[in-house]
Parts: C-alpha cells; sequence; structure tokens
C-alpha cells in the first residue's frame, strides 16, 4: 500500500509540472504577441512593458523564463490589470464561497442521489423505480443556465422567502450564509443527482446478479446484511471514484456558470470575468489552480480506490 | 431402512417469462438419507441447479411459481417464511456452486467471509473464535498454511483452494446435508479429483448426506450412491449407481453413457454421439421430451411416458421410456465403451 | 516429407514490472518455456495440459498473434517467428484457429453470412451471388442449413455457434487449423457432435490440426500424436496410444490418474487398492 501512495503521489507531482510547463508554452511562448505586453495589459504604458520584460527575463532562455514564471506565481508576483492586485490574493479570497457552494453542493447530490439509486434498484421495474428513474432523467436533462433563473423567479422574486444572489460569509451571519446558498446548492446538485442515482442503480442490479451475491444469501445472511456489506459496499467503490473527480472538476471551476447566474464572487466568477476580458495573469492562476485541484482529486480517488477494492492493491496474482 | 433427512417430493419450478411459462423442474421426487450421496445428471436446460437452488430456497422470485414438497425432517421448505429459511441456509443445508473464482467477495479477506458464515447463526461468537474455527475448517479440508492464509484475499487463492475454502464455509456450521452444484466443473482435472475426494472423504467421515449436480457422468462414478438423470426438467431414470452403469434403461442415458471415454479401452473409430440438441423449455415436443433427438423413437412416443419402474426385480429404478425392458436391453449398444454387460 | 508446421524452442515470457516513478522489469512469468514439436499434413497434434500450463499462449506466438520472445516457427519450411501483421496477411489463408467460448468468439452486430464469408472476400476467393453460394454450401456442409446464412449469433446454441466458428475456419481451405479448447464449453451429449465433425472435415479437407485442449480423453481420441504441457513445457511426447498407455512423465501419469473412472466397479477397486 505504501508503495501504491508513493507512486501515486509522485505521479501526482509530474503531473503537475507538466500541465505548469503547458500553461507556460500556451500562454507565454506560442502567441505572437509579446508575453510581457499580454501580461501588462490593454492600457499598459509601454515603460510597464519593458519592466515585466526585465522582471520576467523575456530575453533569456526558455527554461529561464519557465522558472522565472513559476518563481512569480508562487511569490503571488503575478498580478492582473484592472484593478491591479496579485492574482492569488485574488483566488484565495474567492475559495470560501467557491467552496462552500461546491462542498455543500456535493453533500446534497452525494446524499440524495445515493438514496434514490438505492430505491430504484431494491425496487427496480417497480413503480418506485419508473417514477425515479423520470426524475433523475429530468435532473440530468434541465441545464443550468435554465434552472438557475427559474428557480431565482419562484423563491426569491415571486415568493420572496429566498435571497436572489450574492454569497455572506459564514463568519459574518450564519443563518445569512445559509439562506443565501440554498439555491445554488439545489441548482448544482440537482444535475448530479440524477447522474449518480442511475450510476448506483445500474451498479447495484449489477452486482446483485454476481455469484457472490448468492453465495452471502446461501450462508443464511438476511436480506439487509446481505445489501448493505455485499451489494452496497461493491457497488459504491465505482461511485466513490466518480466523485471524487466529479468533485475535483468542480471545485476547479465548472460551478463557472452557478455563481455567475447567482453573483457569488468565487474562482468560478473570478475565472468567468478574466475570460470575458481577456486578462491573461488571471486565466494563467485559475488554470493552475484548476489543474492542481484536479490532479489532487485523481490521486485521492486512486488511493482511496486501492483501499477499498484489494485486488487493486496487491496486484492479481495467485498462490497456493 | 432409515427416515429420509430431505425428501422431495413432485417439485414443480416455472418462471414466469416474457414469451411464456418456463417450467424449468417438472416433477422431480427424490429422498436422500443421512450418509447418502444422490446425484443428479443432466446438461443444460435440464433442471438439475434449479432444483438444487430451490431446495434451499434461492429461486424464490416474483415469477416463480414453486409447487409441490421439500421437507427437511419435519419442516416444509416450500413455504417456509424468509426468515426461516434464511436460520436453515448454512446451518442445516449448506450449498456450495460452481465458479469459485467469482463465489467469493473480492473485497473481503476471505476468513472473515466465513467468519461472516458462522456469525449468521452464532452472532455471539467472538471474531477470534470464529479466526480459529475458520483455521480448523481450512486443515479439514487440505487448505495448507492455514493461520497465514485465513488473512489472504480471494483472489490470492488459485481455483482448486477456493473450492476448498467453499467447502470449509459450508461446512462451518455442521450443517446435515450438503449441496454441491457442479463443484468440479470449473477446474483442472488434477483438482478435480482431490475436490471428489474431498467430498467423498467428508461424506464418509462426517456422515454429511450429499446432493451432487453435475453434468459428468464420469464423476458420479466415483462419489453417488443413487442417480437421477434429469433431461428438460424432467427426471427421465433413477436408480442406484450400478443401476445406472450397469443396466441404464433410457436411450438419453445411453448416450450420456456413451459419450464418457475410457482411457483403458481401445478408442472407438467414431465418438458415439446424440444427434440433434436440447429443447428450449419454451417448445417442448409433445409426449416425451426426448423424443426429437432419440434413435429409438416409435409411434407411442407422442404419449408423455410416466415414470415407472418397469424392471420386475428393481422397484426403485425408474425411468421415463415406453420400450420394453427386452427392447431396451436389445438397442442399447454403446460401443464397448464403459462396463455394459454384453446383451444377453 | 517435411512437417507442415515445425516448432523449435518456442519461448514467450510476460514481464512483471514494478517501480515507483518508471516500471522496471523484475521478472517474467515464463508462459511458453521453449516448446518443439512438429505438426506433418493432414495430421493431428494434441497439446494436452492445464489451466496455466501454457498451451494457449503457445498457439498464439504459433500463429504470431502475439510476438514469440524467441524460437523458431516454420510453416511450410519458411521461419515466421517475428513476422508482421502485413506479411503474415496471405499466410492467415492456411492458418487458422477456432475458439473456445462459441458465445465471445462470434461478432453478435454481423450476419452468419458475413463472419462465415468475410475471409472468402477479404481474399478475394469470390464475391456477390457466389460468395454466398459457396457460404450456404459450407453451412450445410458443418450441419447448419443454407437459410441460416441470414440470421444472427444469438439465435443460435453454443454448439451451432461453434460450427459456425469452424465454417469460418475452413471456408479458405487453410492446410492447418488450431482448435484452442473447441468442445470445453459445451454440452457432453453436443461435445461428440463437434468432434466427429472435426474428423470429418479432417479427412475431406486434408487439415492438419492443432488440438488443445485439458480434457485428455477427448484429445486422445482426435489425435495422432500428443504433447503434454506442464509449466511451460512440454514434458512428454509420443503417439497417442503410447502417451496414453506407456506415460513416462510423472507429470502425464498423475493427469492420466486423475480422469475419473465412469465405472463403478473399477473406481471401487481403484480406491480399495488404494
Amino acid at each position: 500500500m505504501i508503495r501504491f501512495v508513493a507512486r501515486r503521489l509522485v505521479g501526482m507531482a509530474a503531473v503537475l509540472f507538466a500541465v505548469s510547463v503547458i500553461v507556460f508554452v500556451v500562454f507565454m511562448v506560442l502567441p505572437k504577441q509579446n508575453p510581457a505586453q499580454s501580461l501588462a495589459g490593454k492600457n499598459a504604458t509601454p515603460l510597464l512593458v519593458k519592466n515585466i520584460e526585465e522582471e520576467w527575463g523575456f530575453d533569456e532562455s526558455l527554461p529561464k523564463q519557465y522558472l522565472t514564471m513559476m518563481e512569480k506565481v508562487f511569490t503571488g508576483e503575478l498580478i492582473q490589470y484592472e484593478p491591479r492586485l496579485p492574482v492569488s490574493d485574488r483566488i484565495v479570497e474567492g475559495i470560501p464561497a467557491t467552496f462552500s457552494l461546491t462542498i455543500g453542493a456535493a453533500a446534497i447530490w452525494l446524499f440524495f442521489g445515493l438514496l434514490l439509486g438505492y430505491l430504484s434498484a431494491i425496487r427496480a421495474g417497480g413503480w418506485l423505480d419508473r417514477i425515479l428513474t423520470g426524475v433523475s432523467i429530468a435532473g440530468i436533462s434541465v441545464p443550468v443556465f435554465l434552472l438557475a433563473p427559474v428557480l431565482i423567479y419562484v423563491f426569491a422574486n415571486k415568493l420572496e422567502i429566498l435571497p436572489n444572489g450574492q454569497y455572506v460569509p459564514f463568519s459574518e451571519d450564519p443563518a445569512e450564509w445559509l439562506k443565501h446558498l440554498v439555491l445554488p446548492w439545489v441548482t448544482l446538485a440537482v444535475l448530479s443527482i440524477g447522474f449518480y442515482s442511475r450510476v448506483l442503480r445500474s451498479n447495484m442490479l449489477d452486482v446483485m446478479n454476481e455469484d457472490y451475491v448468492r453465495t452471502a444469501r446461501a450462508k443464511g445472511l438476511s436480506e439487509r446484511q446481505v445489501m448493505t456489506r455485499h451489494v452496497l459496499r461493491n457497488s459504491l467503490i465505482p461511485v466513490i471514484t466518480l466523485f471524487g473527480l466529479d468533485f475535483g472538476a468542480t471545485i476547479a471551476g465548472t460551478a463557472i456558470i452557478t455563481e455567475a447566474i447567482f453573483d457569488i464572487d468565487g474562482v468560478g466568477n473570478y475565472a468567468a470575468e478574466a475570460v470575458a476580458k481577456f486578462e491573461l495573469p488571471p486565466i494563467m492562476g485559475v488554470a493552475l489552480y484548476g489543474a492542481f485541484f484536479v490532479v489532487l482529486m485523481n490521486t485521492i480517488v486512486d488511493i482511496v480506490y486501492a483501499y477499498l477494492d484489494p485486488r487493486v492493491r496487491l496486484g492479481e496474482t495467485a498462490s497456493g | 431402512m432409515s427416515e429420509p433427512l430431505l425428501s422431495v417430493q413432485d417439485l414443480r419450478v416455472g418462471f414466469a417469462t416474457e414469451e411464456g411459462v418456463v417450467q424449468a423442474v417438472d416433477g422431480v421426487s427424490f429422498d436422500l438419507r443421512p450418509s447418502e450421496v444422490v446425484a443428479i445428471v443432466g446438461e443444460s436446460g435440464s433442471g438439475k441447479s434449479v432444483t438444487a437452488q430451490t431446495i434451499i430456497g434461492l429461486t424464490r422470485a416474483n415469477n416463480a411459481r414453486i409447487e409441490g414438497s421439500v421437507k427437511l425432517g419435519a419442516v416444509e421448505l416450500t413455504s417456509a417464511d424468509d426468515a426461516e429459511m434464511r436460520k436453515l441456509r448454512g446451518e442445516r443445508i449448506a450449498m456450495v456452486f460452481q465458479d469459485p473464482m467469482t463465489s467469493f467477495n473480492p473485497v473481503y479477506r476471505l476468513g472473515d467471509q466465513i467468519v461472516e458464515a458462522i456469525r449468521a447463526h452464532r452472532p455471539d461468537t467472538s471474531k477470534r473464535a470464529g479466526k480459529e474455527r475458520v483455521v480448523e475448517l481450512f486443515e479439514a479440508v487440505g487448505i495448507p498454511n492455514a493461520e497465514r492464509r485465513v488473512d489472504d484475499y480471494p483472489h490470492e487463492f488459485s481455483g482448486g483452494m477456493r473450492q476448498r475454502a467453499m467447502i470449509a464455509m459450508a461446512l462451518a456450521r455442521e450443517p446435515e446435508v450438503l449441496i454441491a452444484d457442479e463443484p468440479t466443473t470449473a477446474l483442472d482435472v488434477t483438482i478435480q479429483a482431490q475436490i471428489l475426494g474431498l467430498i467423498e472423504q467428508l461424506n464418509r467421515e462426517r456422515n454429511l448426506a450429499t446432493i451432487l449436480i453435475t453434468h459428468d457422468l464420469g464423476v458420479v462414478a466415483e462419489v453417488a450412491d443413487r442417480v437421477l438423470v434429469m433431461y428438460a426438467g424432467k427426471v427421465v431414470e433413477e436408480g442406484t449407481l450400478d443401476e445406472i452403469f450397469y443396466d441404464p434403461q433410457h436411450p438419453y442415458t445411453w448416450g450420456l453413457l456413451g459419450s464418457l471415454t475410457r482411457l483403458d479401452r481401445p478408442r472407438p473409430h467414431r465418438l458415439p454421439q446424440i444427434a440433434g440438441s436440447p429443447p428450449s423449455l419454451l417448445e417442448l415436443p409433445e409426449g416425451c421430451p426426448f423424443r426429437p433427438r432419440c434413435p429409438h423413437e416409435f409411434s407411442k412416443c407422442t404419449q408423455y411416458p410416466g415414470l415407472e419402474a418397469r424392471l420386475a426385480d428393481s422397484p426403485a429404478h425408474r425411468d421415463r421410456c415406453w420400450l420394453t425392458p427386452e427392447e431396451k436391453r436389445g438397442k442399447r449398444q454403446v460401443e464397448g465403451q464403459i462396463g455394459l454387460e454384453a446383451p444377453r | 516429407m517435411s512437417a507442415l508446421l515445425e516448432v523449435t524452442d518456442l519461448v514467450k515470457h510476460f514481464p512483471i514490472k514494478r517501480g515507483i516513478l518508471i516500471d522496471r522489469e523484475v521478472d517474467q512469468v515464463k508462459a511458453v518455456d521453449g516448446v518443439s514439436f512438429k505438426v506433418g499434413r493432414g495430421e493431428t497434434l494434441g497439446l494436452v495440459g492445464e489451466s496455466g500450463s501454457g498451451k494457449s499462449t503457445a498457439c498464439r506466438a504459433v500463429l504470431q498473434l502475439i510476438k514469440p520472445t524467441s524460437g523458431s516457427v516454420k510453416f511450410e519450411g519458411q521461419e515466421i517467428a517475428g513476422l508482421g501483421r502485413r506479411q503474415m496477411r496471405p499466410l492467415r489463408r492456411e492458418m487458422q484457429m477456432i475458439f473456445q467460448d462459441p458465445y465471445a468468439s462470434l461478432n453478435p452486430r454481423k450476419r452468419i453470412g458475413q463472419i462465415v464469408g468475410d475471409p472468402l472476400k477479404r481474399q478475394g476467393v469470390a464475391s456477390g451471388s457466389e460468395l454466398r453460394q459457396q457460404v450456404q454450401e459450407l453451412l450445410e456442409r458443418v450441419g447448419l442449413s443454407s437459410e441460416h446464412y441470414y440470421r444472427f449469433p444469438h439465435e443460435f446454441s453454443g454448439g451451432q455457434r461453434q460450427r459456425i466458428g469452424i465454417a469460418r475456419a475452413v471456408s479458405l481451405k487453410p492446410k492447418l487449423v488450431i482448435c484452442d479448447e473447441p468442445v470445453s464449453a459445451l454440452d457432453v451429449s453436443i461435445q461428440a457432435q463437434i468432434v466427429n465433425l472435426l474428423d470429418d472435415l479432417q479427412d475431406e479437407f486434408g487439415l492438419a490440426y492443432l488440438f488443445v485442449a485439458h480434457d485428455i480423453g477427448v484429445v486422445r481420441h482426435i489425435s495422432d500424436r500428443i504433447a503434454v504441457m506442464n509449466e511451460g513445457k512440454i514434458v512428454e511426447q509420443g503417439t497417442a496410444d503410447q502417451v496414453c498407455e506407456q506415460p513416462k512423465d510423472e507429470y502425464t501419469k498423475k493427469l492420466l490418474a486423475a480422469v475419473p473412472i465412469p465405472d463403478p466397479r473399477e473406481s471401487r477397486e481403484r480406491v480399495r487398492n488404494g
């Protein structure tokens, strides 16, 4: 197991390195425009551009440029144009909002997705299954940019029981924090609830047909024991890995649309603005931030999977 | 003669499918006495596995219709409720399945899965006591390094060792009846011999009444006391081991015996074969189910034959074929492949 | 007369890799560990062994479906070991294979006519209605009916599917057919049908067989000569009668002794005599 974890961590470092090189090449080396110009921004003075050129060493060799860039990223000297702020500061500011949104939504979608999937599977083919399947498919089909405005209209404008946007930090007012997040959570979760319930249902139906489930019944285990210890345990393994990757991607920024519609000032929103204005430094910053989380979650998922499934951990060998 | 431990009377199992009712088992009866080994032989679609699984209650489903009686001592199993069945499974009747590679849950240690089987009936057993019992069982079934292997995962065992572990698990609560459903089919021939030897030894040493399900008559010859031959859900012949091998009455049994290979006899020019293939249970032929494939079919065969003892001096030897005993003796020829007496 | 197929010191190793960042080969699985045998024209060599013996890997290495680690495979005197796909293509007409699992070896999306006819079409033997006719004749020859031409695999039983696989394999009238456990997955009463069919086709088309199986009874019936494989090596070779009646190697003896005796009286004798 230790060796497995070590392998994965080394792999993670290697991937992050590769991503940073790609970011460097894509944003600094490939474009025809002088990179210093890109970094300085639309309203930059030639003096500013010259300063950046010197600081970043664009006349030096490529590997040296890369090292300089990485140094600047880590010391917070990646600066956006308007207003003049370090990108990393802005990202750090946005993290509480994005994390609140993502973690809360993830908890909801995981809980309901698995619940619906479980109920569908144990009553497969029956009326409950059919209803839940319909609900799941509806959830998967409704686009975020349709659902969010509808929810806002109904709950914020018409019924006026929930606010129509913005983020309130937990430290400021827990109750408001919660109220402001309810609609965004629901919006983000609906899609995944549908998806996860289908995945769990499908896995469970497969596992229920496996020989070892039949063995479990033949041993005299109660139906409940068979379901929890053998069926669920094995069905959840792929779901957990799926969740890890999903969660990583969401934190990295796929919550962009939700953040934008609900006017939540998180990292996703920041990225959306940067793309709209084509400001290079924030784009680079968010790309690295996103890559980090995706790779981190991937690695965690691999390790968790190996923990849950001994065949992966030990390699399939037969002895004796 | 002692009281039967398990008594199956006219068991019928039908499944409702989209294409119609599939009568997987159509009137199977037999008794199992303590320390007896009854073999149920048949090919795909014969109903032998469904019979075995129905005895232990594993075929209960909304689309299944189970009729007839299966009595374990005084308990009627077909009508027992789920809680009662659960208590019996593993405790009084245990089952071993065909494919050892998939019969254990791959994510739990093998020893833990056997302890689970013990605690299903004796929840107050401590984990340590359970593991000690597992070591004992591993030794009884011939798994070397028992103490160490208790903590291994299923994929760390070879096929033969996994099957031994399955048998160990079945024995954990010292059941009265062991049902072995094709226990050696998925194994290499040298391992097969070992597992059969193990089953035979357990039957002998522990008085463990055994139902052996198989498609291989060769396997049966080494272990069984009585044999039932099944075809298309029905029993077509039943008798003692010697009766089936030395005086087989049904043309399907002749076909099965003919397909056995004898290494100590000269090779036949052509392998004896049965024409055609087993029927679909949705489209059974009129009358005798074996009729389309039977080289000896005649006019009476469109009438469904009853399972009857047709030999005066062997009342327990029954078959489902309209031919008279003399005709049968005349017609059966198996190219000298098995130990049949020459026709008189 | 030189042998049709001559295999000398065939070796196939699969590397076992371990490492943290870069995989290093730490050990090898010696699936086939120096195997030599010959198959003459029109004769049947039975290759018998249990699971893990390497017999299936050996077949694939002979056909160049996997690349041998070392050794020589000569087909009609021509060295084919290590040949690439393009170079092997013309030889595929002469060397065919029948597989074990009748349910997995036929493409479920294709009709039988297409499955059996594709090799003929690909090698340019026939096309159009002439192709269809040839395929239908072939289907009849293997015990199916010409109307099965239009059906799909799922409409057939295991035994019938195996016949389809055989029809496909012999369609180009190859010189050598490698049969990899062709009857193991079938019901006992059907096995004999397929073995007899293979026998008949051999007589009719002059085929040579490399017949691989774990059931020594079946192998003995169909083979002229038998080679016994264990853990990647051939431990004994000889005529079928020699190997089965006067085995020299310990493993062969063990294999033969393990076959159940389908005779209750003799079985009881055997037990009594220990």
